[in-house]
């Protein structure tokens, strides 16, 4: 039984156990909701209907919430990856990618075009990935003249703090409409799912995701300290501003479409770091089916909680996984 | 003749679609002030779906709620079925909507604004979704005649502050709010019309600005933790309204939805009370 177990635990094993519960969990999502499809419809909905019932069943299903449910997946990948990618650069259990000015900047974006500019999907979007861009960029270069990590850090979070100010400012500006508007673009939402947004996004995130993990040597390097992973003949400089650049490139879009969706980021490494070790080779496939996984589960809660309304999703990541990883790490003390 | 007879039978076809498709028995409502809209006109048993902030009336708050209406769920509202949807110009998220209509949901989107017009623009707009026979003219009739003859009642100068308190800090109502709208409609001079939207009370600027009034909601008052302790915070309490304990206090949905009860709300706020005591 142990041996059976000890085997399962192989990198490979947990990679396909996981991405199994990903596609039961997707198929489950993809069922439930506010309007129920029955699981045994499901298959077929897609390239027929016959009646009334299932014609509506079919158009919730195509236009509401597979591209919901896969844009889940996709962002909770994502947020995983970077998560994993900026913990390894800056050699700090606590880092995530909004470290460095991400979400933050995105967050000024948002809200200005919400208070200036009225808050279209089409203004806010934009806005919102530049000023993550923007932000991500300053707390580089100001961080560049100090050595190592910490100015970047230090910059990252002087950054933080000034667009949060910022917010506030325009918060302050805001009239009641859109004071509201800026509460619910905070507390994140997959709400704005739709095919289009799906087509852009799914292939940038891939793309710049797959750029992100073919630095996985120079992340374990980087595990056994800075000095060492430039001795091991890493150009640790560029590959900084590579994974930086290529992080804000891949959060960005999703923070602008989504709103502030937390925790995800920070813990879902954590969880396989426990669970596999460190080694980014398996690390961050795994983080990233293990990503999608929880923003699925909990975009999946956060629809079925309190039908027919929904559940702010950034409230149901940390709520449910708050205490998730709390009892994850009482269990690893034993 | 030929064409004549075509007219006719082309006016006859489109009164039987018309009537066809404008009697709506399974609404949802997007938004406090269209479900009141709705049950005023009497057709409150076709509501099968409200958001969060239809508070009123009493059998408005047992129907099914679909999200609040800035950000109503999608899928709820199609799952309840609805033949109509009535929606404020400001529900959301802003492609929802369009998304309800490409799902062959009928939206009819009203104009949200705290003005008299707009007001019998939802009136008229809401009647007519339902397919109401006397299109809300007799609703909006009435409301012009009580409105009319509740302005000419005058309440002389008074300086009057609205506080609205959702997070434990009151805020204050500047102008561009529905606040301010029904402040002005009911004569009196809000005391923050320097100021836009709602902001923090600034204590030591509330004092300098002497109002004579203090109106606020009921849910605002239970956050400020009760009228005493409103009246007792520093600043408030040096305010006139304070020390002669003027305050009015009102439904929140009454004193800032500019629903149909616009009239029992500016009578309300007229009936300042001299003193209030508890």
């Amino acid at each position: 039984m142990a041996a059976k177990i000890a085997r399962w635990r192989t990198p490979a094993g947990v990679l396909t156990a996981l991405i199994a519960v990903l596609v039961l969990l997707m198929l489950l999502s993809a069922s439930s909701g506010a309007m129920h499809i029955p699981l045994s419809v499901l298959p077929g909905l897609p390239f027929s209907a016959e009646g009334p019932d299932e014609a509506l069943w079919r158009s919730v299903l195509m236009d509401v919430r597979l591209p919901r449910v896969l844009f889940a997946a996709l962002a909770g990948a994502a947020l995983a990856l970077s998560g994993a990618a900026m913990q390894a650069l800056f050699r700090n259990p606590l880092a995530e990618p909004g470290l460095i000015g991400i979400s933050a900047g995105g967050a000024l974006g948002a809200v200005g075009a919400i208070v200036l500019g009225g808050g279209a999907f089409i203004v806010l979007a934009p806005a919102a990935f530049v000023g993550s861009l923007v932000a991500t960029i300053a707390a580089y270069h100001l961080g560049r003249r100090y050595p190592g990590m910490a100015g970047l850090l230090l910059a990252g979070v002087a950054i933080n703090a000034i667009c949060g100010a910022l917010v506030g400012l325009f918060t302050y500006l805001a009239d009641d409409n859109q004071l509201r508007s800026l509460t619910f673009w905070n507390m994140g939402s997959l709400a704005g799912a739709s095919w289009p947004l799906l087509a852009g996004l799914a292939p940038w995130t891939l793309i710049v995701g797959a750029l992100i993990a073919r630095d996985w040597r120079a992340m374990n390097a980087l595990l056994l300290g800075e000095r060492e992973a430039l001795h091991l003949g890493f150009p640790l400089k560029a590959v900084r501003r590579r994974l930086i650049l290529l992080t804000a490139l891949l959060v960005g879009p999703l923070v602008a479409a989504t709103g502030a969706i937390g925790f995800v980021g920070l813990v879902v490494p954590h969880l396989v770091r426990l669970a596999l070790g460190a080694d980014h080779r398996w690390l961050l496939p795994n983080s990233v089916v293990a990503g999608a996984i929880a923003l699925t589960l909990a975009d999946w809660l956060a629809r079925i909680a309190v039908i027919p309304a929904e559940l702010p999703i950034g409230i149901v990541t940390s709520l449910v996984g708050g205490p998730f990883f709390l009892w994850l790490l009482a269990q690893r003390r034993h | 003749m030929k064409q004549r007879l075509a007219l006719l039978l082309a006016a006859v076809m489109a009164f039987f679609t018309l009537s066809a498709t404008a009697a709506p028995q399974r609404v949802v409502s997007l938004g406090g002030p269209l479900t009141e809209i709705v049950y005023a006109l009497g057709a409150g048993n076709r509501l099968i779906g409200v958001d969060q902030s239809s508070t009123y009336p009493e059998a408005a708050k047992a129907l099914p709620k679909v999200g609040y209406y800035r950000a109503f769920s999608l899928e709820g509202v199609v799952a309840l079925k609805p033949d109509l949807v009535l929606a404020s110009d400001q529900a959301g998220p802003p492609q929802a909507l369009e998304q309800l209509r490409r799902l062959g949901l009928r939206v009819i989107v009203l104009p949200s604004a705290p003005t008299l017009d707009a007001l019998e623009q939802r009136m008229h707009g809401v009647a007519a979704a339902l397919g109401l026979r006397n299109d809300g003219r007799a609703m909006v009739t009435e409301l012009r005649k009580q409105v009319d003859a509740l302005a000419a009642k005058q309440v002389g100068p008074t300086r009057a502050l609205l506080l609205i308190n959702r997070s434990g800090n009151p805020e204050g109502a500047g102008i561009d709010t529905s606040a301010d709208a029904m402040l002005k409609l009911a004569g009196y001079r809000n005391v923050l019309s320097a100021q836009k939207g709602y902001k923090p009370l600034s204590l030591e600027g509330i004092a300098a600005l002497k109002p004579d009034l203090i109106v606020t909601s009921t849910a605002s008052l239970a956050a400020s933790g009760g009228l005493d302790a409103l009246l007792a915070r520093p600043g408030i309490a040096a305010t006139p309204a304070a020390k002669n304990r003027r305050v009015i206090v009102m439904d929140d949905l009454l004193l800032l939805g500019y629903g149909p009860r616009l009239p029992q709300a500016l009578r309300e706020l007229k009936a300042a009370p001299a003193l209030a005591r508890q």
